[in-house]
């Protein structure tokens, strides 16, 4: 699905990757590794060089509005524009159902901004991102902020994707997330991928 | 219509100075500390503005288009330092100097040229009598103007950096995702001459009607001119602060809408 040859950026790469439909890819390392630059990179929200392509089609190929839609990134502090939460959706009236699923009540959608919880504004900003309806989900800490049945909720949307046919790479600190949710679990170091992240191999067995 | 103009002699100047010596010296009974700084700013004046009379006399002797144009474009060049040296966050590299002075340059001397050619129409159109003091106040106008609206440009991105980016990730334009802050700098670029045309007239005479009526022109008169300058400085502000804040977008954004607060410099603490 997604296809990555020879990806550097500043202080990142290269970088090959490949995520296939319906894989959940786990991306660990020490922080500075470059974790969040990769999923800027992919998205190109930064200027990156090399080969990225989605199904064939060349990111150089499509405007770079086009190619956000399609992969869509999640950084770990969400931004916020306008007053109310509702003004940020695309359709507030669709998103309801998926954010009562992760805990949120459906007025939150009449919420001003400012009252928001970092947790909140997470679990807001992912369903923001769904609309889109992308191919591929980089998700950067998506549940650092969450207590733990919020981040049931989360995880639980995350397989939802999968199952929907979306490819998920996950940035995480929590060790134990990787290995429940991942196929594959790749780490990172001082801007390059340095192969499976020791003892997780796939098909490991989870850590406690 | 010069009747009532009544000439100055140096020592009627050098005596309103003594009121500038009242100040200093109950500065210095108070400790303001503020004696010094007087003292300095009143001399740089009296030189400065001493050179430029001679200058400007000589200039309208000479009475040549070149020497009238290249007078202009230095005022431009000092003009897009100010603007420059006024930015807490400056674009990289020669952008930093020359969006603002091609903005204000642009608009300035679009509107000077109108103003002279088809409205004013002295005798050459490029008289410097005429063309230099308007020059200078439509350039100082435009100058504030257009350096307050790329102050607020660079530090509004760099503080709402996370929200234009998210609106980016939905899929966003550049020129849609920065539209708030292009509405914010644009509206602050405007607000001076906005609220200077406001209280003209009530809250204080603008400087150049007051001297005409001091040289014996009629009030009337002075107001028309006035008028028109003030709609050539509107003008030329509005115009030179669009096309410097567009500039500054297209700058600080890239072909693939990016945001790109690379191309500026870190903030310089001595601006202000």
């Amino acid at each position: 699905m997604l296809t990555v040859e020879g990806l550097t950026a500043a202080n990142l790469g290269p970088i090959d990757l490949s995520l296939g439909d319906r894989e959940i890819l786990a991306l660990r390392g020490p922080s500075g590794a470059g974790k969040s630059l990769l999923l800027r990179a992919l998205v190109d929200l930064d200027p990156s060089e090399g080969r990225v392509a989605l199904d064939g089609v060349e990111r150089a190929a499509l405007p770079a509005p086009d190619w956000r839609r399609r992969v869509a990134y999640l950084p770990a502090e969400s931004g916020w524009w306008a007053d109310r939460v509702g003004e940020h959706f695309a359709r507030p009236e669709e998103a309801r159902p998926e954010i009562e699923a992760l805990g949120l009540p459906g007025e939150s959608l009449d919420w001003a901004v400012a009252r928001l919880s970092t947790g909140e504004k997470q679990r807001l900003a992912l369903v923001r991102a769904l609309q889109q309806e992308p191919k591929v989900l980089l998700l950067d800490e998506p549940t650092s902020a969450l207590d733990p049945e919020a981040r049931d909720a989360v995880e639980a949307l995350i397989r939802r994707q999968r199952e929907a046919g979306r490819a998920i790479l996950l940035v995480s600190h929590d060790h134990s997330q990787a290995e429940r949710l991942a196929d594959r679990v790749l780490e990172i170091e001082k801007g390059r991928l340095v192969g499976p992240a020791p003892g997780a191999a796939p098909g490991a067995e989870p850590r406690r | 219509m010069n009747a009532s103009y009544l000439s100055l002699s140096y020592w009627d100047v050098g005596l309103a100075g003594l009121f500038l010596v009242l100040n200093a010296g109950l500065s210095i009974w108070l400790r303001l500390g503020l004696a010094r700084q007087i003292a300095v700013a009143a001399g740089r004046m009296v030189v400065q503005l001493l050179l430029i009379g001679l200058l400007l006399k000589a200039i309208f002797a000479i009475q040549s288009p070149w020497l009238t144009a290249g007078v202009g474009l230095a005022m431009i060049g000092f003009a897009s330092r100010e603007v420059w040296a006024r930015q807490e966050r400056k674009l990289r590299g020669p952008w930093g100097f020359a969006l603002g002075g091609a903005a204000m340059a642009l608009a300035a001397t679009l509107v000077i040229v109108v103003g002279l050619s088809a409205l004013i129409q002295p005798q050459p159109w490029w008289s410097p009598r005429f063309a230099l003091p308007l020059f200078g106040m439509i350039l100082g106008n435009a100058l504030t103007g257009v350096s307050l609206a790329l102050d607020t440009l660079s530090a509004t991105l760099d503080r709402e950096r996370r929200a234009v980016e998210a609106q980016l990730l939905l899929g966003a334009t550049r020129w849609r995702a920065l539209r708030p802050v292009t509405r914010r700098a644009l509206r602050s670029g405007m607000m001076p001459i906005i609220n200077s045309m406001a209280a003209t007239g009530v809250v204080s005479l603008p400087g150049m009607m007051s001297g005409q009526i001091l040289s014996g022109v009629d009030p009337t008169e002075a107001v028309k001119y006035q008028l028109l300058i003030m709609f050539l400085i509107g003008g030329a502000t509005g115009l030179g602060v669009l096309l410097a804040v567009l500039g500054g977008v297209r700058r600080l954004t890239d072909a693939r809408h990016r945001l790109r607060l690379d191309r500026l410099r870190a903030a310089s603490p001595e601006a202000g």
